[in-house]
This record gives C-alpha cells, sequence and structure tokens, in this order.
C-alpha cells in the first residue's frame, strides 16, 4: 500500500485498481497524419527552401538577413523605446484610469459626466487617428501655446511645434486612450468591494478620500491586476502605432532598415521577433502575478507550465500532492488579501 | 434625570423611495444607559439604529445625539446640512459593530484598530498601538495581533470588531445584530465582551435577537414593528408580560 496509508496506520483492504482496454480512437491518428504533413510543409518552406534573389541563393525567409539585422543598432534602439513607451504610457494610464474611475463613481454628477465623455471620446475613436491629432494636430490647431489667465492676459507662451515632439505626443497619446481602458478596469475593482467595507470605514470618522486609499483601492488591486496585465501587452504591441507621431520605435526602427535595403520580410521577421520576445516575458509575468492574486481566492492552485509539463510526461495528472512539493517554498500560507471564505 | 439625553429621538421618518419604514420614532437614551431593540425583520431597528450616526438621513423628526443635531445645524431657526468633514468628525464620536463585522481584510487584527485613531485622529503610533494592544487584550485575543481577518474565526473577528470601535473613545456605541452571522457556540464570548463593556458604563444602543442578553444587561427595551414602537420599557416586565398583542406574538416565536 502506499506510504500514506501506512503513515496513517490504516489496514483498510482496497481491491487492486482497475485495469481496463482503454477505447481506442483511430480518427485522432488521421488527424496527427494530416497536420503532421501541414506542418512539416510549412517548416520546410520556411526553414529550408532556398530561392534565387538577385545573383545569390537564399532561404526563403531571408533567415541570413533576419541574423544580420536581429542585433542591429537601430533595432536595439527601437526595442528600448518600445519599452519607454509601454511603461509611461502605462504610468499615465493607471494614474489616468484611477483619477477617471473616481470621477464616475463621484456622487457628484458633473465629475461622473466628464469622466463618461472622456471614456466615450477616447473608446469611440481610433488610436491611431488620436497619436496623429497628438502629433500634427495640435500644433496645428494651436501653433501659440500660452500659460495665463483664462480670457485675460497671457503669461507666458510656447510654440507648439517645440513642445510637442514625437516622443511627448505619442506618451500623451498612448497614456490618454489606456486610461480610458484602465478607468474601466478600476471602476469594476472598486464596484466589487463590499459595500461593509465602505460603511464600516465612514462609522469610524474616516472621509471618503481616506477611505478610497485605505480601504477601498487595496482590496480592489485583486480584481485590477489580471486585467492590468493584459493591457500591459497590448500596450506594448500598440506602440507600434506610434510610427505615425515618427517616433523611433521598434516598427519605425524597422521600417527605415527595411525602405533602405528593400529587405521587407526579413525586417518584418525582426520586429516580430523582437514583439514576440517581450510578450512572452510580459505573459510569463502575468501568469504568475494571477496566480499569486488568486491565492485564498480559489481552493486549488492551477498548475505551473512546469507541473503540467510533468504531468504530460507521466501520462497522468499530478497529485495535489505532488503540485504541491513542485511548489515546494512557494505555497506559503496565503494571508494577504481576504481569504475569501466570507 | 433631566440631563443631556445621549439619543433623542422625536417623530423620526424615514423613507426609502415610496417604503415608509420609519413612521414616527420617539426613544429618550440615558448616558451610561443601554437599550436594546426587538422586532421582526422589515421593523425598522437596524434602519433607526443607521440615522443615529447618519450612514442614514431622516426625512422629518428631530435626532439628536449628545444634545446636538445629527447631520445638520439650527442657524436662526433654519437647518443647515453639515459638510462631509463635520459629519465624519460626529460619526468618530459613535462606534458602531456590524452584523457582518466588516473588518478590513488586508489588514491584521492590530492594524484594523490602529486604522482610525492614527488616520483620523492622527495620535502619535506608538501610543495608539499601546491602546490597540490593551483594547485586544480587553477582548481577550493579545495573541491574535498579527492575524488577518480571514485567520480568525467569527467571534473573534466580533470582538476585534468591538475593539477597533472602541479605539476611537466613543461616547456611544451601536451594535447591529453584532451576533446574528455567529455560530451558535460563538455568540457567548462576543455577549461577554459586550456585557462587560455595559458594567463600565458604556452608552449603548443594541439591535438584537439575544433576549437573553435583552434581560440580563438592557436597561430598556423596545419592541418595534411596522416602523413604530409598540412597546418599551423595564426588560424584565416586557420580556416576561408584555401587554401589546403584537409583542406577545413576536416573543412567543422568540423564546
Amino acid at each position: 500500500m502506499t506510504a500514506q496509508d501506512e503513515a496513517a496506520g490504516t489496514t483498510v483492504s482496497r481491491p487492486p485498481d482497475i485495469k481496463a482496454v482503454p477505447v481506442r480512437h483511430p480518427g485522432r491518428w488521421v488527424a496527427v497524419a494530416i497536420i503532421a504533413v501541414i506542418v512539416a510543409m510549412m517548416v520546410h518552406t520556411a526553414v529550408f527552401a532556398r530561392v534565387k534573389r538577385g545573383n545569390s541563393l537564399q532561404t526563403r525567409f531571408g533567415w541570413g538577413v533576419v541574423g544580420d539585422y536581429l542585433f542591429a543598432r537601430p533595432i536595439l534602439q527601437g526595442v528600448l523605446t518600445t519599452l519607454e513607451l509601454t511603461a509611461i504610457g502605462m504610468a499615465i494610464g493607471i494614474v489616468g484610469g484611477i483619477l477617471l474611475a473616481v470621477m464616475r463613481l463621484s456622487v457628484n454628477p458633473v465629475l461622473s459626466g466628464v469622466s463618461w465623455v472622456y471614456l466615450w471620446f477616447f473608446r469611440g475613436t481610433p488610436l491611431l487617428v488620436q497619436l496623429a491629432f497628438w502629433y500634427s494636430g495640435i500644433s496645428y490647431l494651436y501653433p501659440q501655446l500660452s500659460l495665463g489667465v483664462p480670457f485675460g492676459p497671457e503669461v507666458t507662451h510656447f510654440s507648439a511645434n517645440n513642445l510637442i515632439v514625437p516622443m511627448v505626443a505619442a506618451c500623451i497619446g498612448l497614456g490618454f486612450n489606456e486610461a480610458a481602458y484602465m478607468a474601466e478596469i478600476v471602476r469594476a475593482g472598486i464596484l466589487s468591494v463590499e459595500e461593509g467595507q465602505m460603511e464600516a470605514a465612514s462609522s469610524l470618522g474616516m472621509n471618503r478620500a481616506l477611505t478610497m486609499r485605505r480601504v477601498i483601492l487595496p482590496q480592489a488591486m485583486r480584481v485590477i491586476i489580471p486585467p492590468t496585465g493584459n493591457e500591459v501587452i497590448s500596450m506594448l504591441k500598440n506602440t507600434s502605432l506610434a510610427y505615425i507621431a515618427a517616433v523611433g520605435e521598434l516598427y519605425f526602427a524597422q521600417y527605415i532598415i527595411a525602405a533602405r535595403t528593400y529587405q521587407i520580410v526579413p525586417m518584418l521577421l525582426v520586429a516580430c521577433i523582437w514583439y514576440l520576445a517581450m510578450t512572452s516575458v510580459l505573459m510569463v509575468g502575468q501568469y504568475y502575478i494571477e496566480r499569486h492574486y488568486a491565492r485564498g481566492a480559489v481552493r486549488q492552485m492551477p498548475p505551473t507550465p512546469w507541473q503540467k509539463f510533468r504531468g504530460l510526461v507521466r501520462r497522468r495528472p499530478p497529485t495535489p500532492a505532488e503540485i504541491a512539493v513542485d511548489a515546494g517554498a512557494d505555497l506559503p500560507t496565503w494571508h494577504g488579501v481576504q481569504g475569501g471564505q466570507h | 434625570m433631566t440631563g443631556t439625553p445621549m439619543v433623542l429621538a422625536e417623530n423620526i421618518h424615514k423613507s426609502f423611495g415610496a417604503l415608509h419604514v420609519l413612521r414616527g420614532i420617539d426613544l429618550r437614551v440615558e448616558p451610561g444607559q443601554v437599550m436594546v431593540l426587538v422586532g421582526p425583520s422589515g421593523s425598522g431597528k437596524t434602519t433607526f439604529l443607521r440615522c443615529i450616526n447618519h450612514l442614514e438621513k431622516i426625512n422629518a423628526g428631530r435626532l439628536s445625539v449628545d444634545g446636538e443635531l445629527v447631520g445638520y445645524r439650527e442657524r436662526g431657526g433654519r437647518l443647515h446640512e453639515m459638510r462631509d468633514s463635520e459629519v465624519c468628525r460626529k460619526r468618530a464620536e459613535i462606534g458602531m459593530v456590524f452584523q457582518h463585522f466588516n473588518l478590513f481584510p488586508h489588514m491584521t487584527a492590530l492594524q484594523n484598530i490602529m486604522e482610525a485613531p492614527t488616520r483620523v485622529k492622527k495620535v502619535r503610533k506608538d501610543e495608539v498601538r499601546a491602546a490597540a494592544q490593551r483594547l485586544l487584550a480587553q477582548v481577550g485575543l493579545s495573541d491574535r495581533a498579527d492575524h488577518y481577518p480571514s485567520q480568525l474565526s467569527g467571534g473573534q473577528k466580533q470582538r476585534v470588531a468591538i475593539a477597533r470601535a472602541l479605539a476611537m473613545n466613543p461616547k456611544l456605541m451601536l451594535f447591529d445584530e453584532p451576533t446574528s452571522a455567529l455560530d451558535p457556540e460563538l455568540v457567548g464570548e462576543v455577549l461577554d465582551v459586550m456585557k462587560q463593556l455595559a458594567r463600565d458604563g458604556m452608552t449603548m444602543v443594541v439591535v438584537t435577537h439575544e433576549m437573553g442578553f435583552a434581560r440580563e444587561v438592557g436597561d430598556e427595551v423596545v419592541f418595534m414593528d411596522g416602523g413604530l414602537v409598540v412597546e418599551s420599557g423595564n426588560p424584565r416586565e416586557v420580556l416576561t408580560n408584555p401587554q401589546h398583542e403584537r409583542t406577545k406574538a413576536f416573543l412567543s416565536k422568540v423564546l
């Protein structure tokens, strides 16, 4: 018998495990054969097939060129700019989103109305158009930006062309657009917190701002974090639209090289490889953050990819004990956000 | 006794839309008194309790706590709504304990108790910590200071909630069915804390279904039904020898 039974000191007589002939699935083998042929064709055309271009024989996808440019300086510069735009855009988006969500839930009808109109506009128009607007529209409409008393004397003025440089336009455009989406995520998080929390804080004499900051938002985080991870991945990809504002991010960087060398497909592949690498890292991060925040809310943790892989190799699902062992010190008793029992 | 009553309610009315929940409540709670509100659900006990610290606004009548109107200021014969900051200041003087505890789940027991004194009253943190530890000892939970609410039993949660309310040094404590969400075997530990509080002279208004508590601790029991006070008086008399049919019918079911 198993070690557990011995440890428990039980002598329950247990019949042997059932050994039955499993059901055969011939259809699966047909499907496997068809898919194998298709995959082989794809691998062949993508990796091994060679075509004559100019007077040299190259792989069809131009992997040699991809290799030449994958770590080229302008491309790396573009990757860095993409990451910068993602970080700044998300920062503006998160702060703006919290502000808009709080406004939307305000008892003041003017504030909630303003928030609604903001959402209506920024979710209702394409990001590409918004970016173009921030880049060229502002300096077209207001060549001179001035600081002063409304309708009164002006204190100082700047040229919009100097102020709205590409990077600033892109950050504002991406951030303001993101704020509209983050607002809805934050609002859902705030609404997920029990009303009793608000009442308890009120009865202790805490005002609305203090209650929001100390009681409501910390609890809303469990609901806010997972979709925010999605938003970060979306933002990373959306930075490619900043090429319209002439920002030298990854897409723009590869485009310049492609335009000069005519290596259009290899350069797009370079961009794809970098985008995939960055989103993969973010996805892994997101998976573990979500897993972390699910603690206490779900009874049994979903297996990590490594646990799934080992389960596959063993051809049977891992037992809870194995999952616990795999997770090791990674599974302390959860005492962060709410146990979820009540 | 003719001093300022702690709570004075005169002809209180409250409606939620078309629902007329309170239909003329007159009550008087003296300082140091324990008043127990009983009655069937929907009778308006909880609503009345929530009016006392202005979690609900009354529609008509006069309601004052310690001689001052709740939620309004009287100037030149007219009522002026209080600003939010004033309402908060008034609420800080009234402790409230809820049926579902409403502890902050992301804070430990000690942090729950310390939150309001440090953030609202802005008392120095080491002073607050010492006071919070004394309060935890008072409710018998010194060894649970660093536990999160999810790691506490229902009775322990409610005792922390009482300590949290007491940390603001309230002059009045409101209890809204404090034991209704508890397993029967955990009710006693919460009632014990409340009894001790009553013996220490705290003014309390308690909505409860615990008739034993009403009889033992209550100075006055008030039976409410349909948004009105049906009968009130000494708990021993009202609970053992009710005068009204409605009270008799209710008590025959709960006792």
